[in-house]
């Protein structure tokens, strides 16, 4: 099932004609528009007649997070905020957030593309989509909301929060696709067990699980306790929000809408392309967005580009599921390494729960990692104190095996791990640098 | 059925086409809105090899065609319908449709001619009815018809039409838009350069939108119309007016 055939199946030889025209487009009115960059051209002594191709587009400058808080809130607008419909923000903390606006084709944009990533995550006109992401400045609610009443479900907007309530919301009103991030999915999917409601009571079929990395490991389990099929999708506030792409059923990794975003991979020290199909930091350019074009926006966020056609048919070359984010690589003892290594090693061991958190100290002048695990099953404490001893004596082998370093394993009670919003907390990083 | 890449034109020392790139499909109208002086009828002069493309992609059907002469062009069927017109005043309506058949009678193709000629008057009462009457004292709708009409003879895959409602009154306008649109719905593929940028978009299936011989926007007919920018400059309705009002 397709949303857009004709655009979602292009030859290639149209696509990159399109690439073309929309690049040149799009230079074109940054140019006139943004004096951002205007003047990040003018300094690099390039105009928009420059670029003629698609290899040219390496001689562009590169946006970062830092350029976009650098123009709080509207520097980077290119229509006047008349133009504009809606503003988003990315959920900043202590940094000031990413202000993004859209106009009125943008959010149409942006509907059918998140309209393409539901039909191919498996959901139609007759299902009832449950959008169990927050509403409000962050992008996850209204972009699948859109999208869903696009394709014409019926959409429950649930909003992130108060477990209970939305699985007795997804159990009486026959919810059949689920949206929300992957974490919240698992702790879902725990509390439909504790709450002793058997899988047959709900009427689910589709997961579309967007916003931060998970694995496959996760994926499995999220699948099995729900009885769905879990789609990955992805996306970023500063270039769309969700719908840049998205897995199809094959669950083999992310098609793009290619045409509307360029992508590029590129290595993050060295900032040049990787050689094809190798990880890198994904790299990109928007082509049709009217009130926040983004030039070449370094996501941060590592994957690569998996040329072979899907069986599917979309032509939209796939990403493989994001492996991290640079900024979450941790170097412990000089290893680099990221939590989703750890994540996908949990998940392969029998009798942990999806929830993990990796603490860093330093002692004296020695790095140490302590990695707490939740059980699957709560911990009854005398019989079965060995047995999780030598749960954790299996982790903490198979983890120093994998990350080449040693650390500490501790089981915990389910449950037991903070989580901070609607994404897990996977990192808490005492060091003091 | 057309594609160009990077495409480089002007006068003498001016350059009017700046790296212009865009595409048309088969069955499309495809249409380029800008102000007066953006490029539009360069475009389609370059196209049609009026004017040598200094640098530059044009693919028609797969042939490079950036280097042929403009009989070639329109032997391989990409017709333009000119600027004002353009008929033959001195001669009469039948006289100025057969010259657009001249690609067919090197071909030896009378017979189908007469055919063609037939189709058009059949698709055009007006201009059978005024048959032998000199093209010059036809009104202007009836010259845009018969320009439309010699164009057709040529039997071309791509029909170019550049500003074809120039001096025509609203209601002999929307005749001629009703023919476009008629000729895209029997299959033909058309370009148009209209100032009239309403009127082109509403029958349009995707637009182009040159500044200073810059492509500064494209998509379909109704993302531009929904464009206040597009509005602003060339829809003559301002919004914020509206709004105060």
């Amino acid at each position: 099932m397709y949303w857009e055939p004709d655009k979602e199946c292009m030859d290639r030889e149209e696509l990159e004609q399109l690439h073309i025209e929309r690049l040149q487009s799009t230079l074109t009115r940054v140019y006139a528009h943004v004096p951002f960059y205007r003047k990040k051209f003018d300094q690099m002594g390039i105009t928009p007649e420059d670029i003629g191709s698609l290899s040219d587009l390496s001689r562009l400058p590169f946006t970062t997070k830092d350029d976009v808080r650098g123009n709080y809130p509207y520097g980077l607008f290119a229509v006047p905020l008349r133009e504009v419909v809606r503003i988003h923000a990315s959920s900043g903390t202590t940094e000031t957030a990413a202000v993004v606006g859209y106009t009125r084709n943008d959010i149409k944009m942006w509907s059918n593309l998140m309209a393409r990533v539901l039909t191919a995550g498996g959901v139609t006109k007759d299902d009832v989509v449950q959008v169990a992401f927050g509403y409000g400045l962050f992008t996850g609610g209204f972009g699948l909301h859109y999208g869903a009443e696009r394709i014409g479900a019926s959409v429950i907007p649930a909003s992130a929060g108060n477990t209970a309530r939305q699985i007795k919301i997804m159990k009486d009103f026959k919810t059949t696709a689920l949206v929300c991030t992957p974490s919240y999915a698992a702790l879902v999917a725990g509390t439909v067990r504790e709450m002793g409601i058997p899988v047959s009571a709900l009427s689910l079929k589709y997961g579309l699980f967007g916003g931060e990395p998970w694995s496959e490991g996760m994926r499995q389990e999220i699948q099995d306790s729900l009885g769905i099929v879990a789609t990955d999708n992805y996306g970023l506030t500063e270039v769309l929000g969700p719908g840049v792409s998205g897995e199809c059923l094959e669950r083999n990794g992310l098609h793009i809408s290619e045409d509307h975003f360029l992508v590029e991979v590129i290595d993050p020290e060295t900032l040049l392309p990787v050689p094809p199909g190798r990880k890198g930091e994904l790299v990109i350019t928007t082509l049709t967005k009217e009130a926040f074009p983004m030039i070449r926006y370094r996501t941060r966020d590592l994957t690569r580009l998996l040329p072979e056609p899907c069986p599917c048919g979309r032509t939209g070359r796939r990403m493989s599921r994001v492996a991290g984010r640079t900024d979450d690589m941790l170097i412990i003892k000089g290893v680099k390494f990221f939590p989703s290594q750890v994540e996908s090693l949990i998940f392969e061991i029998e009798g942990t729960g999806p929830n993990y958190q990796i603490v860093i100290d330093r002692k004296g002048a020695m790095d140490h990692a302590t990695v707490l695990v939740e059980a699957a099953e709560a911990i009854s404490f005398d019989q079965e104190r060995r047995q999780s001893g030598t749960l954790a004596e299996t982790i903490r082998k198979r983890l120093a095996h994998e990350l080449g370093f040693s650390v500490d394993v501790k089981l915990v009670e389910k449950q037991a791990l903070e989580r901070s919003g609607e994404k897990g907390k996977r990192v808490v990083d005492n060091r003091k640098f | 059925m057309l594609r160009i890449k990077n495409v480089e034109s002007g006068y003498g020392r001016l350059k009017v086409l700046k790296k212009v790139s865009m595409h048309i499909r088969a069955g499309e109208i495809v249409t380029i809105i800008g102000a007066n002086g953006a490029g539009k009828t360069s475009l389609l002069k370059t196209i049609s090899g009026l004017i040598r493309a200094r640098s530059g992609e044009i693919l028609f059907d797969m042939t490079d065609i950036g280097k042929l002469p403009p009989e070639k062009i329109v032997f391989l069927g990409c017709s333009l319908v000119p600027e004002g017109r353009q008929v033959f005043a001195p001669m009469t309506v039948r006289e100025n449709i057969l010259l657009g058949a001249y690609t067919q009678y090197r071909r030896r193709r009378g017979e189908a001619v007469r055919g063609d000629l037939e189709r058009i008057y059949g698709a055009f009462p007006r201009l059978r009815e005024r048959e032998r009457q000199l093209a010059g004292t036809l009104s202007g709708g009836e010259q845009q018809m018969l320009a439309i009409a010699r164009a057709l003879m040529a039997r071309p895959k791509l029909i170019m039409m550049d500003e074809p409602s120039m001096g025509l009154a609203p209601m002999i306008m929307k005749d001629i838009f009703s023919i476009i649109t008629r000729l895209r719905d029997e299959g033909n593929t058309v370009l148009l350069v209209e100032q009239n940028a309403k009127a082109a978009l509403g029958i349009a299936d995707r637009g182009y939108v040159l500044e200073t011989g810059r492509i500064i926007m494209e998509g379909t007919a109704e993302d531009l119309l929904s464009n206040r920018e597009v509005q602003r400059a060339y829809l003559g309705r301002d919004l914020d007016a509206e709004g105060m009002m």
